[in-house]
């Protein structure tokens, strides 16, 4: 006789039908910081255990340290880009790519992006006036960061529709999608993967040999610096990243930034008088509304031992960044959005030597899309509390938003 | 009137005195605002200016970057407070309550907070010390002076003394193509912080950016006419130099307390961990207290040795400990736990510390690469791990700091992704060690300062590996 | 404009010196060097170097209160 297990926490959280309001799952989670799971694997929740693995160098982002890898290998294709290796191949790359996005090489790269950015929310902008009712997804939030970043790795805006579905797929990896069988969703992101691979590998092909331009994926084919060159190989597996990190986050930022700024007015109405407030308020966001729900596995390289648990080598540990932002062990009233929180020590990006690459160019696109919004949306509403959702509990963020303005 | 009503009175208004306006004296300040304190409020400082940050100093204001009087600390918040800036304390009255300044006014107070900190050794010989081109770097005016000689390019500098500012003082000068010459008595740069393996890391690196590094070697002589001309060293050569900077370390600022009864000397002002200062005979008193550099205070981790630490953040935590317990009652002290952290930038690398290495008795590198630079390694005293330190590699220590505070095993045993080629410890031979006698090991638990405690454990078995010596 | 840094607690991810490139420097690829005045026209980016520092390092203090 079988009996039918009732489902834990995690997949209760995991479950399209909590995506709208996951966080009563997060709270009820926090009541075992660390918690093992029917599978072996274990949960962490608190926003101290979690600060205090991302610090750990016993936590292994490779997933070769798995004791079962599973499609983890995948996620990351192979070569894996430097958010699926430890130092020192990660601080390898990084450092190597970061050489074309920031300091110390190239400090002024993205502030200089400021004009840029404003223009192209100005002209999304543009096309917006005079509807009745918008898309805040389709019409702003997705299209403004895929320019950004293709325009930055010096991929053709053209190509989207192509890349569009790989990138899907791809993140469709990351996800726990009971409807759709395993083995063929694995099957559609590896395919995925090698499509992108070789999409951009046929770009790199085209970059040889003309002279090198400003993009990203020229650089790096022509750069030689103190760390040497990247072989073909990891420039596409670079440039794979950071199309798709580019991509499928900064959406979700300014969707939930939005939702949220309709869902407290006095905020809104504050932000039209203040436009510096922004700052603060995507901080916030970024806290309470994160688009990074979940930091799906990390492995455990050798044991180690976080809030009295010790997790033997070879473990999956799933980090609920999300639950760690609501923590009230560490933030006073959690629930509470707040854009004059101080020392918002947030978990929105991570943290450790795997903090978000792209984060600073995120806040900039975030806070210049959001306050362009906020200037020009005419008495805006929300047509549908809570909006559906994207099938993905890792990387949360409404489908579509619409908006009903005039 | 109950002890209660007494605080709350106090509380209300009250007279603190700060002596040694900097900064743990003004965010001593800041926090006895935020902690309610309404009462009168003065600040004491021999220097004219408002508090400024040091650490600038031998970096962003030496390589010309950051102005001299550019260095002005952000406020918190408003303090209210009354600024006797310009005049010196020049003593104390203890039974009295009054603090005495040098201009012979009296400032009465109900409770004092002391935080004159650390002033420049000076070069021992006066009249060579007063040659023009002579220099020591700790106020703003120093580091302004210093700078402007730094501009005019001068042929040669020479840095007396490899710690800490010497070393950063001597990274600014090859960061601007000025030849340096820096000399030292150890065996090696940072060796006295840091023992002699990191100190001949950091002597690598000293050379590596075309340091004319001297070690073993005392200075014996400046010669000039005036203006300083000439070094002379221990091993019978000479330099030319047009800048001499002297880096010999601080001095603590503790002689306007000769005579007041406190237990202040050169080694600092004797507190307990709640700040209290002590009275010659080792008795603590309620209405003294020490924060900063100045300050010489027991930290259990250490086997309750009493710590003098000249790191910014230890100046920074231990006057929000000593401005929370002047207004608190007895039952709600806050113990200074919080582990000293240190940082030093030169040569374009990032070093810092946690824990105290001195105590060390081993080091071993845990993670990374010596060769490249970036590596942390760990110290290790008694099998446990004491401290740590890091060559760009800062995102780790936070690990580390937690390992010092769980008393965890030395050297760490699991194995970690970036793990170097040779994890064995060696002897972390520093130049005087410290000795130890006795071996309580504590736990610290908490992460705000009101939460912070300690509880004792019991001496494990000793490992295998610690048999070694 | 003051600016202090505490870098003890710093951990070097240089989100200000993308953000503020005239008053955060980083030296190398973890020291950070900071302007501890910045002019007043950078008073924008400093803000927003100081919001996005992850460890809320960074210490403002400007002329208004923001
Ligand atoms: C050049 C330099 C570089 C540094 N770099 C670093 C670094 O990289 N990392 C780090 O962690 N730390 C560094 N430090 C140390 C750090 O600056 C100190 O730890 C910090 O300033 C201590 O603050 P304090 O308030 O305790 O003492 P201080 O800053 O020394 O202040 C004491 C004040 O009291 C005044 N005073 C003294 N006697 C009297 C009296 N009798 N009456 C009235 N006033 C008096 C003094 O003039 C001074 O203004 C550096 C220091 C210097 C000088
Ligand atoms: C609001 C938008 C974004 C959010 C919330 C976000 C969040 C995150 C998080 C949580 C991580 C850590 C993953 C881990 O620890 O395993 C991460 C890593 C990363 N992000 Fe982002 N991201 C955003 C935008 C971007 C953008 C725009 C880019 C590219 C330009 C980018 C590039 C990267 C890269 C390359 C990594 C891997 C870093 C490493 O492993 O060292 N991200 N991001
Ligand atoms: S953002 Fe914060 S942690 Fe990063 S370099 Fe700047 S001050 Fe340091």
């Amino acid at each position: 006789m079988t009996v039918a297990q009732a489902p834990s926490t995690l997949q209760r959280i995991l479950d399209y039908s909590s995506r709208a309001d996951p966080y009563p799952l997060y709270a009820e989670l926090r009541g075992r910081p660390v918690a093992r799971q029917e599978d072996g694997g274990y949960v962490v929740s608190t926003y101290r255990e979690i600060s205090t693995l991302l610090h750990d160098p016993h936590l292994s982002s490779d997933a070769h340290s798995l004791e079962d890898p599973g499609p983890a290998l995948a996620e990351f294709g192979d070569p894996p880009a430097f958010i699926g290796l430890d130092p020192p191949r990660h601080d390898r790359l990084r450092r190597m790519a970061m050489r074309h996005f920031g300091p110390p090489h190239s400090p002024t790269l993205i502030d200089d992006m400021r004009p840029d950015l404003t223009a192209i929310v100005t002209g999304l902008i543009e096309n917006l006036a005079g509807r009745d009712q918008i898309d805040v997804v389709d019409d702003f939030a997705y299209p403004f960061p895929v320019t950004v970043i293709c325009h930055l790795l010096g991929v053709p805006r053209e190509d989207e529709p192509r890349f569009h579905r790989w990138v899907e797929a791809i993140v469709a990896l990351l996800d726990f999608d009971p409807a759709k069988d395993p083995q063929e969703r694995l099957r559609e992101g590896v395919q995925a993967r090698k499509d992108l691979r070789h999409y951009l590998a046929e770009l790199l092909r085209s970059r040889r040999g003309r002279p090198p331009g400003d993009d990203l994926l020229s650089r790096l084919a022509s750069d030689e610096g103190p760390d040497g060159r990247m072989t073909d190989e990891e420039i596409v597996s670079t440039a794979n990243l950071l199309l798709i990190a580019g991509h499928e986050t900064t959406v979700n930022l300014i969707t939930n930034g939005v939702l949220t700024l309709l869902r407290h007015p006095e905020v809104l109405e504050r932000l039209r008088r203040e436009p510096e407030m922004i700052i603060r308020t995507v901080e916030e966001l970024l806290r309470y509304e994160p688009p990074v729900h979940i930091i799906p596995w990390r492995a455990a390289y050798s044991d180690l031992t976080v809030a009295g648990v010790t997790i033997p080598k070879g473990s999956r540990i799933t980090l609920m960044l999300a639950s760690g932002n609501r923590d009230p062990a560490y933030f006073r009233d959690p629930d509470r959005f707040d854009p004059d929180r101080r020392d918002n020590r947030h978990l929105g990006f991570g943290s450790g030597i795997h903090l978000c690459f792209g984060a600073p160019l995120a806040r900039l696109e975030t806070q210049i899309a959001l306050n362009g919004l906020v200037r020009h949306l005419k008495n805006p509403r929300l047509v549908a509390d809570p909006p559906p959702y994207r099938q993905s509990a890792v990387l949360r963020g409404p489908r579509h938003l619409l908006v009903r303005q005039g | 009137m109950s002890s209660e009503q007494s605080l709350k009175a106090f509380r209300r208004d009250g007279r603190i005195v700060i002596v040694g306006a900097s900064l743990a004296g003004l965010r001593a300040a800041e926090a006895l605002r935020d902690e309610g304190f309404t009462g009168a409020l003065t600040l004491i400082g021999d220097e004219a200016c408002e508090p400024y940050d040091r650490p600038p100093l031998s970096k962003q204001v030496l390589t010309g970057w950051v102005p001299a009087d550019g260095t002005a600390l952000p406020r918190r918040r408003e303090i209210g407070a009354e600024w006797l800036l310009g005049v010196a304390a020049s003593g104390l009255d203890l039974a009295g309550k009054r603090v005495r300044l040098a201009d012979g006014r009296e400032i009465p107070y109900d409770r004092l907070l002391i935080t004159t900190g650390v002033r420049a050794r000076s070069w021992p010989d006066e009249a060579e010390a007063a040659l023009d081109g002579v220099f020591v770097v700790r106020t703003r005016d120093d580091s302004g002076r210093l700078r402007e000689r730094l501009d005019a390019g001068p042929g040669r500098v020479l840095v007396i003394g490899a710690g800490f500012a010497g070393s950063e003082i001597a990274s600014v000068c090859r960061e601007r193509g000025i030849p340096v010459t820096v000399a030292e008595v150890a065996e090696a740069p940072l060796v006295g912080a840091l023992g002699s393996m990191i100190g001949s890391i950091a002597a690598d690196l000293q050379r590596a950016h075309g340091v004319d590094l001297r070690c073993g070697v005392r200075v014996t002589r400046l010669e000039g006419d005036g203006r300083v001309r000439r070094a002379h060293f221990s091993d019978g050569d000479a330099i030319d130099a047009e800048v001499v900077v002297v880096a010999l370390g601080g001095v603590r600022n503790t002689e306007w307390l000769r005579d007041s009864g406190l237990a202040a000397d050169r080694w600092g002002v004797a507190c307990d961990s709640g700040c209290r200062a002590f009275d010659i005979n080792g008795l603590v008193t309620d209405d003294v207290f020490v924060a900063g550099d100045v300050a010489r205070c027991p930290h259990p981790v250490y086997e309750y040795r009493f710590l003098s630490l000249e790191h910014w953040a230890n100046a920074v935590e231990q006057a929000q400990v000593a401005a929370h317990n002047m207004v608190s009652p007895p039952t709600d002290r806050w113990p200074h736990l919080s582990m000293p952290t240190f940082w030093s930038m030169q040569f374009g690398v990032n070093i810092k510390s946690v824990g105290v290495p001195v105590m060390a008795d081993e080091i071993a590198v845990t993670q990374g690469s010596v060769e490249e630079r970036r590596f942390v390694a760990a110290y290790g005293y008694r099998g446990r791990v004491i401290a740590a330190v890091s060559f760009d590699n800062a995102k780790w220590l936070d690990h580390y700091r937690q390992l010092i505070e769980t008393a965890a095993p030395f050297p760490p045993s699991c194995p970690t992704p970036d793990r170097p080629a040779d994890m064995k410890p060696v002897p972390a031979d520093f130049p005087d060690p410290v000795v130890i006698t006795h071996g309580a090991t504590v736990l610290v638990t908490g992460h705000e300062p009101s939460e912070r405690r300690v509880a004792f454990v019991r001496p494990g078995p000793l490992k295998p590996q610690e048999k070694r010596s | 404009m003051r600016v202090v840094v505490d870098l003890a607690r710093c951990q070097g991810y240089a989100q200000c010196a993308f953000l503020a490139p005239d008053a955060f420097r980083m030296q190398g690829e973890e020291a950070l060097a900071f302007h501890s005045s910045p002019d007043d026209a950078q008073r924008d980016q400093v803000l927003r170097a100081a919001a996005a520092c992850p460890v809320q390092a960074i210490l403002v203090e400007t002329a208004e209160p923001s």
